[in-house]
Formats: C-alpha cells, structure tokens, sequence
C-alpha cells in the first residue's frame, strides 16, 4: 500500500465499503514502510502490534459512514507523548521514554479510531529545520534522497511525501511544518496559536508552539485539523473558538473569487530562489485568474523576525528544558559522584550541540543584565511584528509568498553554520511571532525539487487558508506528482 | 553609638485548597512519598499547569485582610533553578505583577500602636521536600505544587519585639479569613528573615545578613535580638557587616554562620508563557470582601466597647477565628460576656491543651456553653456545680438536661431553704449567741450545717440573705 | 574573535544552564555565540519605545481550573521510570549546597 493514488475520502469509501479491512489496510501500511523507509528513514518507531490489536477492534466494530477517520493509519511526530509507546523527541536524553500519558491530538485521533502506526523523525527538540540534529537518524527527502526533507517535522513530511502514510501529525515552532512540507511536496498547516491543545507535546517555544497535519492534499489536511482542534482543559492557552468543519466547505476552485490576497514585497526580496520567486508570481496570476486580487503589500519589520524568534524561542527553551536533568526520568550520566554531576553530566551527555546552542542563547538573553536588551526588546519587537500583519490583514484576506527562500538543500550543506540556518526560516517564522495560522502546499518545482507557496492568513480563520489553498490546487497539478523512491514506484 | 535596626520578613503561607496550585492532585498530608503526584507534579515533558482559581480566590482574600492593593492586571513568571525538589527547574510565581501589594497590619508592642508596610504578596507553587541521608538525598514531591502566598514586608520594622508583633497579627489575620492554618510548627507557615543595623543618621542601609532554621515566632525574636546586639558589636569594634546567611541555634540562643553570599542569584525571571494573564474583575474582588468574616482588631473593639471585655481578654478571644466565633456563638445566646471570656480563657483553652486538639475538633458547642453559664447567672448552678457540667458539655452534653438528671439543681428558692434556717438555728443556739457576742465566724458555721442538710444544693447567696435576715432579728 | 560574549561569559551561562564544554567546544562554540548574537542586536533598530512587550498570543484571558481535587494514580508508575528510586523516594546522589528556595 501507498498512498499515491487516495486520499482520506477513498479510504474511508472502500473501508465503508468492506473493499479493505482497517486491519489489511494498516498489515499494508507496515509493509511499505518497512520497504521504503530504509531509503528514507522517516521512523523512529513502528507500533505495529498495537497498531494491528486496535485496527482489528475497529473492523470488529464496524466502521460507519460519519466515522471518516476511523481505521487509517496516521503517523506522529516524535515530540508528541504517546502512552506505552516510546517518545524521545530525538534526543539521547530521551532514550526509550515512556511518557505514561497520551497527548490530546493523541487522544482525539484515538477517538476518531484512527491508527498510529508509528513516531516520526525529527531534529533533536524540533530545533533545526533540516532534521540532521536528531539523535538518532538521518532522514531523507523523498524526492531525492541527498537532500534534507527540512525540519523539524522531517520525518513526518518525508513518510507522507513518500506514501507511507495518508497523514502525519507534525509540530510548527518556526516553520517546523510547513518548510518540510514545502521540501516533500505536502500540505502543512501550522495552525493559529490556541487552535490545538499542545497538552503532550514537549515543549519547544510554548509561546510559538502548535501541532498540525501533513498530508498530500488540502482536503485531507483540513478533515484532520478538525479532528484535533479544539479547547482542552489541560492547556488554558487552547482556545474555545469553535471548531469548524474545515473540510465541508471545499468543492470548487472558485471560492476565491473577489477575495484580497497580498504579496509583501519582503517575500520575495534578496536572498529567494529565482525559482521559488517565479512559482509564487505564477501562483499569484492563478490567483488573478480565479477572480481574487493580488496586492503587493508590506511588512516592514520581517527581516527582524529572525532576531526576535531565536531570542524569545530560545529563551523559553532555556526553561522547558531545564527538567531534563537526570532525576526523575530519561538519561542520568553514569559516572557521577554528587548531584551536580548528575545535572552536568546527565545534560551535557543527553544533548546535542544544536540543542545546547539554543539553551545557551535562551539562557544568556534571561540573565541578569541581558533580560531588557535581548528578552524584553525581543517581546516588544514581537508586537511590531504583529501589528505589521494586522495592518496589512486589515483589508487582505490573507498573505500569500514563498515558505523557504529555497529548495530543500543538500545533506550536510548547513548544519555546520547556525546563522545560515536560522535565516532560512525568515519567511515562516513571523507566523509563529503572531499566532497566525500558516498553509504550506506544494506550488512547483525546482530541479526536480518541489517548491512550497505559504498563505497566512487572520487569527482562526484558517476556513479561508483552505478555500484558497483548494482552489489552487484545483487549478494546478503540483499536487498530483510523486517522487520516485528509487525507481520503485 | 547609637544604632537603628531595619528588619524585613518574607513569610510563606500555605493555602487550605483541595487541589495543587497548577495540577488537580489533592494537597494534603502524610501520604506515602509521591503517592500524590502525577505527571504535572514530576514536570514530565509535554505536561501544562493549569491554575487553580481557589488559590487566586485566596490570593485576593490575603490581600483585602491585608489592606493590599489587589493587582487587577496580573500574570505568572517563571523562577529559574536547579533543585532536585523542583522537578520542571523552574518554579511558577508571581515576579512583576504581584496579586497584591502595598498592605500593612497594625501592631502594639507595649501599648504603641504602628502599622507595618507590606510591600507585596504572591501566589506560587511548593516545592517538594528532600530528605538528606549520608551518600544519597531522597526526593518526595506530594508537597511539590501545594499553594502558597509569600508576603513581603516593608522596611518598616525596627525591633525584633515588632517583627514578633507583625507575625503575630498576619498570622491572626490570614488565620480568620480560614485560608490557611498558619500554624509554624506544622510548615505551614515559614519565616525568613533579614536583619541590618546603621548608626542613628545614616542614610544607606546597613548589609543584610539572613537567619534560617527559625521555627517559631519565639525563635524570630531571640535570634534577632541576638543579631542585632552582634551586628552592633562587629560595627563598634570597627569591623563591618558581612552578607551572609546565619543559622539560629535554639539550644544556645546564637546564630552561626551558614555561608557567606557571593553575589545576587540568577534567577532569569520572565512571564510564564503557559498560562494566560488574569483580569481580575471589581465584581469578583467584592464577591470575596463581602464573604470576608470580620477581622480580628474589629472584634476586638466591639468586645471592649460594647461587650465590656478587658483588652487582654479580647486578645486572648481573637486568637483564633474559631476561638472569637465560638464566643460570638456564645454571647449571641443571651450567656454573660464577661463569664463566656472566662471560661473560654480558663477552663476551655485547659481543655484544649491538656488534650492537644483544637476547637473545632472537640464535642464543645457554643449552645452548651452559654447554656452552662445561664444555668450560673440565674443561680440554677453553683460555680462549683459548674465544674461538672463543664466536663459534661465537652461531651457534648446538654447542660440543662446533665443537671437535672444529676440532681445538681441548686436549692435557690427562699420558701424552701427557710424552713431549713429556721432548723439549723434551732439546733444550734450556742452559734447565735457567738454571732450576738460579735463571733462573725459563727455565720460559717452555721452556712456549713445548712450546705450539709441540703447536699451543698442550696444557693450560698440566699442562704447568707436568710441566715443574716434571721440573726440580725 | 569573541567581542559581544566572551569565553568567561560562555563558561558563566553555561553554569547557569547546568552544561559543561570542552576547551574545543568552547573555542568552536565562542565565535557562533557571538555571531548570533550579532544578530540578535540587530533589534536595536527597531524603534519600540511605548511598545507593550507580547508574552503570549492566545486569545485565552482568566481561564482557571475550579479547585477539585483528583489524583491521577500515576505514582508508581512515575517512580518506576526513575533512574533511581528506593522506598517510594526518587533517589540521587547526595545534595551538597544547603540552598532551601521558594
């Protein structure tokens, strides 16, 4: 089985149907993973008898036609806790973590009888943009496999561009989702802050943090973000909005008609791909053609986003990573005479250096004498930033640009230089600054690479994001090429 | 040279609420190690605080007793440390936008009154506790998350007589809004305590130094007095004041050196980006003030004013919020105010402290009390009767219903007790000629006889009025 | 080299977030701190006086969780995911510094 050729309604058709068992279906499901993700390596665990167990009791109880989601497989990034099975984050300090709880996105999707089939690759903590500072893995584009599938939610983005899974579960703190899903050729939403509970997901940035779904089509993005929204109780931070059914109202491509866009000119400035820069200008004449208006517009204080991300992420970092300490779970150092050592040694053996990077920049701009200068004019800068949005979503619908300002880049090409890396999330990091929602979908290619277009859009109104996101890809046929993993398929 | 002392207190309370500050595990005491605990309590990865709106409730409660500005506008901050009883490494409190602030409480040391500034209070989550063997420490987090307010003074104190005074009344006053048991001995309430002297016109401050390990409001007060006649003498011999931190010894009276400060601690406060900001409403604010029982200096002034009582035994009343409601309960059945402050003084507070309990534990009923002492007003009982029907009602007996069925009703009823005189004095000639030769001892005697044939029963007032009416015939 | 933060500097934050480097992690670490911080003082141009700082961007105000208690039964559990527990306590090596906090 792989997914090339259906998506969530098919599935559920033929499920409904009894064309295909949940249990066949998901026996299918482990089989090509277990083929292809040693090209790949998108897994950092399989939950294969769990997995076939609970795909079994869902044939058993019969799957009905309100239940869309009910018997397919569905894959989690590593940073998502998971009860009974394990979760590290890909990180060493982690190792074999048996987090005793399940994560609300967990649960919901448990709920709505879906099945996990296995934890995701990722970059160590979600911080890196090219899942190379994973612990444990390296995983690959899945159009060409000297590439990184970008970051953090590499391993998520690869397994669906792959056809290993219909959907993945990812995390978004600075683009985390929506850059690998532009690299792979997906969907990512990055939904707005409060949409979904983060109740389970290591924290990252709890300020910039949220969960969302990769998926080959819009349509199927927009049936799982539904299913994982939503106010928890546990986090007081999720919002009570209503939740929509965000996929209900995607039929035609001619929704757009009549609706703003805008193309800040900062989106496409020095520094993007000439490649990327003329698939989003092509997007944009798509856009004209369906009737919306495309403006350039301007968001003064982009460029600064970088600077106020790094600050405010890692400063909060600094602090969520602290209860790593080798007391009461994960790694504890081996060799170590007092409690000191264990801290020191627990810590300095458990992380990776990217890791130990941020909590040294975070750690540094909450200091004493550093807090007003870095942290506090960080936050102040942060509110600029909102407000450039707001000003320009005033009277635009939503903002459309590029995700990355390239293509996805060579293995090992960037790990080696922070700053080269930092800069690369430029275009999706103030998103995550303002708490707005962000859809990644795919918008051509470069050298056989696909190339990701970004629509961001007003505080919950991701409904508008979708529309758009369908009618363009109603109108274009990125969407419909797969990679060749190679040249089995 | 003459010396003025500064004394600042930080006093941590722990709040009464079912559940932890930011996680449903109950709060309470004795269980096994980490038997209440969960994944938020061992600050597991992924897990969110969630706040408890009791302990916000609470937090404004302490800052209306405590004539504090309730911060209408306030957040959670994150305090940045590493401690093996500080599971997440940071502790979630409350750094620039306190719940509360500028509060005093009035004190009265030896008849001056003064009010004492505090400058802030907050809310914030206990850490748990660590039990240090040889080569290991041991780890419970049951107390890790319990609620609690710190309360920060003013530099306002300028004696250590005066810091017991201001404990004493914030003790009372959180003690009567019944949030917390503020009880020293049990960790419910922690003092810590820094104390500087400088000579009488001087600006600056003297250097600080801390005391630990003080265990009572006793303690505060003698280990400061012992630091401010130290930090005296260091300044007289020309030496000069380390920061430090010193142990109080209780056995010897003298604070020891703990460790000298090297440098502010760095905490990296910064706002605690998992919980949302709080707006505390005008209506919510007088909700909690309209509940708020009467506070301990009120009722003392209604006792001495309108119920007559000395300003010791209105002290003494106020002690605690169940002592004062007890009395009010008593004096509000028709019992004689003066007799309700007695007993509850004397006999009742014997009571408690022979058995080690308090109030609201015992079978003692505010009915049963102010029964006890309309049966003594009205001459029903004899003081030395009452001594057994006390026994009675901490029963919880029915005072009335005791005597009656106990045969101590006193014989009060001059009808009755004149034939019995009349009796006594016909036996007894030789005493009324004593008393006509001006033997006044002649009258015990004879009250004797009379206490006899009647059991004791009889009313010693009436008889005294009947045998003199007799005699003096 | 370093001119924003030195390797002293490095070496103090370091402690503070309770990590250790070697000479050569700290040579190679110095320089890339100091790089990025760099960067992060490019801020300064941006004009923010009378600026309210954001610290959160939910759109959650007063959200409290009534006080009911309810323990989750996760004790053992937990402990068995110690690295070391005895007796129903979370085991460590001994604390030397006395420092009680709240």
């Amino acid at each position: 089985m792989n997914y090339f050729k259906q998506d969530l309604a098919s599935l559920h058709a033929d499920l409904v149907a009894k064309k295909l068992s949940a249990k066949e279906l998901t026996q299918a499901t482990f089989d090509n993973i277990k083929a292809t993700d040693p090209k790949i390596d998108a897994f950092l665990a399989l939950n294969e008898d769990a997995a076939l167990d609970q795909a079994a009791k869902v044939d058993a109880a019969g799957i009905k036609e309100d239940q869309s989601l009910a018997g397919i497989p569905v894959a989690i990034k590593d940073n998502i806790v998971t009860k009974d099975l394990t979760t590290t984050a890909a990180s060493k300090i982690l190792t074999n973590f048996n987090p005793l709880y399940d994560a609300t996105v967990t649960t919901k999707l448990a709920d709505a009888q879906m099945i996990t089939v296995g934890k995701t690759n990722m970059d160590e903590f979600a911080m890196g943009g090219s899942t190379e500072t994973s612990a444990f893995k390296q995983t690959k584009n899945a159009w060409d496999q000297a590439k990184v599938p970008g970051g953090s939610s590499g391993g998520s983005a690869a397994a669906v561009a792959s056809g290993q899974v219909v959907a993945a579960l990812g995390t978004d703190t600075g683009g985390s989702i929506r850059q690998p899903a532009a690299f792979n050729g997906v969907v990512g939403m990055k939904p707005t802050y409060g949409r979904v509970s983060r109740w389970g997901l290591i924290a990252f940035g709890s300020s910039l943090d949220q969960i969302g779904p990769l998926t080959r089509g819009v349509k199927d993005n927009a049936t799982i973000l539904s299913a994982i929204s939503g106010h928890d109780e546990h986090d007081l931070t999720s919002s009570t909005q209503a939740v929509p059914d965000f996929a209900k109202d995607l039929n035609d491509a001619t929704s757009v008609k009549g609706l703003r866009i805008g193309l800040p000119k900062e989106f496409l400035a020095e520094g993007v791909d000439e490649d990327v820069k003329n698939a989003i200008l092509a997007a944009a004449d798509t856009y004209r053609k369906l009737g919306a208006t495309v403006d350039e517009v301007s968001l003064p204080h982009n460029k600064y986003g970088v600077a106020a991300y790094y600050i405010i992420a890692s400063s909060e970092a600094s602090s969520n990573l602290q209860r790593f300490d080798g007391i009461r779970y994960g790694y504890r150092a081996q060799d170590v005479k007092n409690l000191e050592d264990v801290y020191v040694k627990s810590r300095s053996e458990g992380f990776g250096d990217e890791v130990k990077r941020r909590i040294m920049l975070g750690t540094f701009s909450l200091s004493a004498g550093f807090y007003d200068a870095y942290f506090l004019k960080a936050a102040r800068v942060r509110t600029v930033i909102i407000n450039d949005f707001k000003a320009v979503l005033k009277d635009h619908d939503f903002i459309m640009g590029p995700v990355a300002p390239t293509p996805a880049f060579d293995l090992g090409a960037e790990i080696k230089d922070p700053i080269t890396m930092y800069m690369n999330d430029i275009l999706t990091i103030p998103v995550n600054l303002a708490g707005l929602p962000g859809l990644s979908l795919p918008a051509g290619f470069s050298n056989n690479l696909p190339v990701g277009m970004q629509l961001i859009g007003r505080p919950f109104d991701e409904s508008t994001l979708y529309k758009a996101g369908y009618a363009f890809e109603q109108s274009t046929d990125f969407h419909l090429q797969v990679p060749t993993l190679g040249g089995q398929n | 040279m003459n010396f003025e002392t500064t004394i600042g207190l930080e006093v941590h309370i722990e709040l009464k609420t079912n559940s932890k500050i930011f996680s449903p595990s109950p709060v309470a005491y004795g269980a096994d190690p980490n038997a209440n605990t969960n994944v938020i309590d061992f600050g597991y990865p992924g897990v969110l605080p969630t706040t408890n709106k009791g302990v916000v409730a609470d937090g404004i409660i302490a800052a209306l007793a405590l004539h504090a500005t309730v911060e209408q506008h306030t957040h959670f901050d994150r305090k940045n440390y590493f401690y093996p009883d500080n599971p997440k490494a940071y502790q979630i409190t409350q750094s620039d936008k306190p719940i509360g602030h500028d509060g005093w409480v009035e004190v009265d040391v030896d008849g001056v009154k003064k009010k004492i500034g505090i400058s802030e209070m907050h809310i914030e989550e206990d850490a748990g506790k660590n039990t240090h063997e040889r080569d290991y420490s041991y780890v419970d987090l049951n107390r890790q998350g319990t609620p609690l307010i710190e309360i920060v003074s003013k530099p306002d104190i300028a004696s250590p007589a005066e810091a017991y005074a201001y404990l004493e009344a914030l003790r009372q006053r959180i003690q009567f809004t019944g949030i917390s048991d503020v009880k020293m001995e049990e960790g419910s309430m922690r003092v810590d305590v820094n104390i500087s002297v400088r000579p009488v016109g001087q600006e600056k401050f003297g250097t600080k130094t801390e005391l630990k390990n003080l265990n009572s409001f006793n303690y505060v007060q003698r280990g400061l007095e012992y630091e401010e006649k130290r930090q005296q003498q260091v300044l007289m011999s020309g030496g000069a004041v380390q920061q430090e931190t010193r142990r109080f010894d209780e056995k010897t009276g003298e604070t020891i050196l703990m460790r000298v400060k090297a440098g502010a601690d760095d905490y990296r406060y910064f706002p605690e980006p998992d919980l949302p900001a709080l707006n505390i409403s005008d209506d919510w604010i007088k909700e909690l003030g309209d509940a708020m029982p009467e506070m301990p200096t009120k009722r003392r002034e209604r006792y001495v004013n309108e119920l007559g009582l000395t300003d010791y035994d209105a002290m003494v009343i106020t002690q605690t919020k169940e002592m004062s409601d007890f009395f009010d309960a008593t004096v509000a059945l028709k019992a004689d105010p003066k007799m309700a402050a007695n007993y509850l003084q004397g006999d009742v507070n014997a009571y408690l402290n022979d058995n080690h309990v308090d109030l609201q534990a015992t079978k003692l009923k505010p009915a049963n009390l102010a029964g006890m002492i309309n049966l003594i007003s009205d001459g029903t009982i004899s003081s030395k009767m009452a001594k057994k029907v006390f026994k009675a009602i901490t029963n919880g007996e029915e005072p009335k219903a005791f005597v009656e069925k106990n045969g101590l009703v006193q014989l009060s009823d001059p009808a009755k007790l004149q034939p019995i005189v009349d009796d006594v004095l016909q036996s007894n000639p030789q005493s009324i000629e004593d008393f006509n030769n001006g033997k006044k001892r002649a009258v015990g005697f004879l009250v004797g006889q009379i206490m006899k044939q009647t059991h004791g029963q009889a009313n010693p007032q009436v008889v005294n009025k009947l045998l003199m009416a007799a005699l003096q015939q | 080299m370093a001119n924003r933060i030195n390797r002293d500097q490095v070496q103090h934050v370091a402690g503070l977030a309770k990590l250790e480097f070697t000479d050569a992690q700290l040579d190679a670490f110095t320089p890339q701190l100091d790089d990025i911080i760099g960067l992060f003082e490019t801020l300064s141009e941006v004009d923010t006086d009378g600026v309210e700082a954001t610290n959160n961007v939910s759109d959650q105000l007063n959200v409290m969780r009534e006080d009911v208690a309810d323990n989750w039964g996760q004790s053992q559990a937990l402990l068995k995911n110690a690295p070391d527990a005895a007796r129903g306590f979370i085991k460590v090596p001994a604390i030397i510094d006395e420092s009680e906090d709240n």
